[in-house]
């Protein structure tokens, strides 16, 4: 055991036990940053905030609300909404953090797409934020559940028949998912344990490894440029900031995530107050009825692109159900981010506006994704069935092309 | 500024996206209906005779004595009910309104026209066909004189002011249940019991607590002026009310459905003006600091 000596202060005290001043170094102020960023490197605390945000509301919704369907509807809609003081605030913080934290998401990973912050020792910090995107997407559906409205409830039917469409065993999971033959109450009280629980246990459990995996790459800045940390390190600890193209994450990063988490406050409280409706779908505020499908169900606008791809494929093809086909275009969207390292077959690390085709590549997939949302809430008739069909084609050729592309751009500027 | 072009085009996105999502799938899941009018254009033609003349309350005051009473109420002028709601549903189908205030609820020349054909004025003739008739019996066979004097009784006895909670009672709550107006007692479940009101409408009607939530201001103004704009072949009446009255109808629904608007609007400024000062705050700090790395 170290030795230990008498302490004169608290601080000391707790200096020789924990170890405070390197953790602190190690942490916040030997923590290196590149200087050569724009404000979309302050997602991360972005999302940190929101999430955290998300923790506290939930945890003051948790103690009114009743996971049971004969209870669910009105300890949401007048318990929490009309009697509990601020009540209204909490689930206006909670529901409209619900959507914006995907915004952000979706922010935070394109502009890794967009700068190739996923390739060559990057690819773990890559992996693992598509893993927060997944337990993230899961953590919000089965919240969107927990009102027991007429959306959450046929969501809840749509979604869960999905897995209905594995092979062999697809009937029996789905019944094993909602512990019933129906989605019904037992479905709700395990919703609300994966809720409240478990998601977000393994949600914090993730961001801990996403923040460790940025600790050997570390981040990525707006020119792809490649430098060496430690050298850079010494020369702003001499004294030479400006030379230096690093910053310590405490203050100097720090102080700018907070001024681009000001105007992000001002626009979410905005949302809170005056806009919490484009959050909250009002089919959601008729209670469930498990007799009388809404007009048109349709999910949460996060997740419009994704169910676009698995609808937008309506006719049989070569002899397999429409419905299979559009379950493994599903499945192909849900995964194929995540392999997206090994896709790329550039050998450097460059922003997409220095990759031509890529770059190409880049706003095409954009608005792909733009058209997939739109079309994902339309009703698919006519018109709309065609042009989901054809988004939902594009989505997968370019996931196809991209090692293609990726290489022709290499190739031109002579890397291959 | 390069900060402020990537900025533009993050907003951009979002914006097309929101509207792609928003305003532009519930236009599109949503059809234009014209907006509410209180003119009662379908019956306009029927009642012109009536609306012409001008109606004597004393003689209406007989009249409606000696050809309402058997099943209305009329409070005001010492005619209680004659059973209790439980009763009357059974015996007529759906529990019958006390008359004292529908001079003051509904337009004049709806009354007229409602009182000459029912069915028809409150558009469900689809309802009563093969031989099922509307509970109240269609009065076409008096003179206009009799109707407009009626109707004049009616205006009579009707209160000049009225709550909006009152309006509700007495317009929507034979049908309708508001349990979220006294979510303990239930007193403002539905007069008309479920079995009745289901047999007699096809299904129980929503209860109305959230729908100011879940349909809105614009929805309701032109549902409730016409049920038919908005659900082709509905058993909803057009119950006929004047424009003031829809208002406090609306008004009611929102002071339950949405109880916590003014405090949302109150204190949402203020939470703003703080995160404003908090961002100017950060910006001085990260100047500050970004001060020696430059």
């Amino acid at each position: 055991m170290a030795k230990f000596e008498k302490a004169n202060s608290v601080g000391e005290w707790l200096d020789q036990r924990l170890n405070l001043t390197t953790f602190n170094k190690v942490m916040m102020t030997e923590y290196w940053i590149p200087k050569d960023i724009n404000f979309l490197w302050a997602m991360g605390v972005l999302l940190a905030t929101t999430f955290g945000i998300l923790i506290i509301s939930g945890i003051f919704l948790m103690m009114y609300y009743k996971p049971d369907i004969g209870l669910a509807f009105d300890s949401v809609n007048y318990t929490i909404m009309q009697e509990v003081a601020f009540g209204w605030l909490f689930r206006h913080m909670h529901g409209v953090a619900a959507s914006v934290v995907f915004l952000i998401i979706y922010i935070h990973m394109f502009t890794g797409i967009y700068y190739g912050s996923y390739k060559q020792g990057r690819e773990m910090i890559w992996i693992s934020g598509m893993l927060l995107f997944m337990t993230f997407s899961a953590a919000g559906f089965s919240g969107y559940m927990l009102p027991w409205g007429q959306m959450s409830y046929w969501a809840a039917m749509v979604i869960t028949n999905l897995f209905g469409g594995v092979p062999v065993i697809g009937d029996a999971l789905v019944v094993w998912i909602r512990g019933d033959f129906n989605v019904a109450d037992a479905t709700l009280t395990r919703f609300f344990m994966l809720h409240v629980f478990l998601l977000p246990i393994t949600i914090m459990g993730i961001i801990g490894l996403h923040f460790y995996t940025l600790r050997v790459p570390h981040v990525n800045n707006q020119n792809s440029e490649e430098f060496d940390f430690d050298e850079e390190a010494e020369k702003y600890l001499a004294g030479n900031k400006r030379e230096s193209k690093v910053i310590p994450f405490w203050p100097v990063f720090i102080s700018k995530d907070l001024a681009v988490l000001g105007i992000f406050l001002i626009f979410y409280f905005y949302l809170v107050f005056f806009h919490y409706d484009f959050a909250m779908d009002p089919v959601n505020f008729d209670p469930a009825n498990n007799m009388v499908t809404p007009a048109h169900i349709y999910p949460e606008w996060y997740f419009l692109w994704s169910y676009e791809v698995l609808r937008g494929f309506f006719f049989d093809i070569a002899g397999v159900k429409a419905f299979d086909v559009g379950l493994i275009a599903f499945a192909f969207a849900n995964v194929i981010f995540l392999l997206l390292p090994w896709l790329d077959r550039d050998p450097a690390i460059l922003p997409a506006h220095k990759r031509p085709i890529f770059f190409i590549w880049f706003w095409i997939l954009m608005a792909d994704l733009i058209v997939l949302t739109v079309y994902g809430k339309l009703p698919p008739t006519g018109t709309n069935a065609w042009v989901g069909f054809f988004a939902a084609v594009a989505f997968i050729l370019l996931f196809l092309v991209l090692p293609i592309v990726t290489k022709i751009d290499a190739k031109k500027r002579g890397a291959l | 500024m390069r900060e402020l072009k990537i900025l533009a085009v993050v907003v951009a996105l979002t914006l097309i996206t929101y509207w792609g999502v928003e305003p532009f799938a519930h236009s599109q899941m949503h059809p234009h209906v014209e907006a509410a009018d209180f003119e009662f254009e379908n019956v306009k033609e029927d009642i012109s005779d009536i609306t012409a003349l001008t109606g004597n309350a004393a003689a209406g005051e007989v009249l409606v004595t000696t050809n309402c009473t058997a099943c209305h109420a009329i409070k005001v002028k010492g005619f209680p009910e004659v059973m209790d709601h439980a009763s009357a549903a059974a015996a007529y189908g759906v529990t019958p309104p006390d008359l004292s205030t529908a001079g003051k609820l509904y337009d004049a020349s709806y009354l007229a026209a409602f009182i000459k054909n029912p069915a028809k004025a409150s558009m469900v003739e689809h309802k009563f066909v093969d031989g099922r008739a509307h509970p109240m019996p269609a009065y076409n066979w008096m003179q206009p004189q009799e109707i407009a004097d009626m109707v004049a009784f009616l205006q009579s006895i009707a209160p000049e002011e009225m709550t909006n909670k009152e309006v509700f009672t007495n317009a929507c709550q034979r049908c309708h249940s508001i349990k979220y107006a006294d979510m303990k007692n239930g007193t403002m479940a539905a007069y008309t019991p479920d079995e009745n009101i289901k047999s007699y409408m096809g299904k129980i009607p929503p209860d109305l607590s959230q729908m100011i939530r879940s349909r809105g201001h614009e929805y309701l103004e032109t549902f409730i002026n016409d049920p038919q704009k908005h659900l082709e072949g509905t058993a909803m009446p057009r119950v006929g009310l004047t424009e003031a009255s829809q208002e406090q109808v609306v008004s009611y629904l929102e002071d339950i459905g949405d109880s916590k608007k003014a405090q949302r609007e109150e204190l949402g400024p203020k939470f703003l003006i703080y995160l404003v000062i908090f961002a100017i705050f950060a910006f001085l700090w990260k100047g500050s600091k970004w001060r020696d790395v430059h």
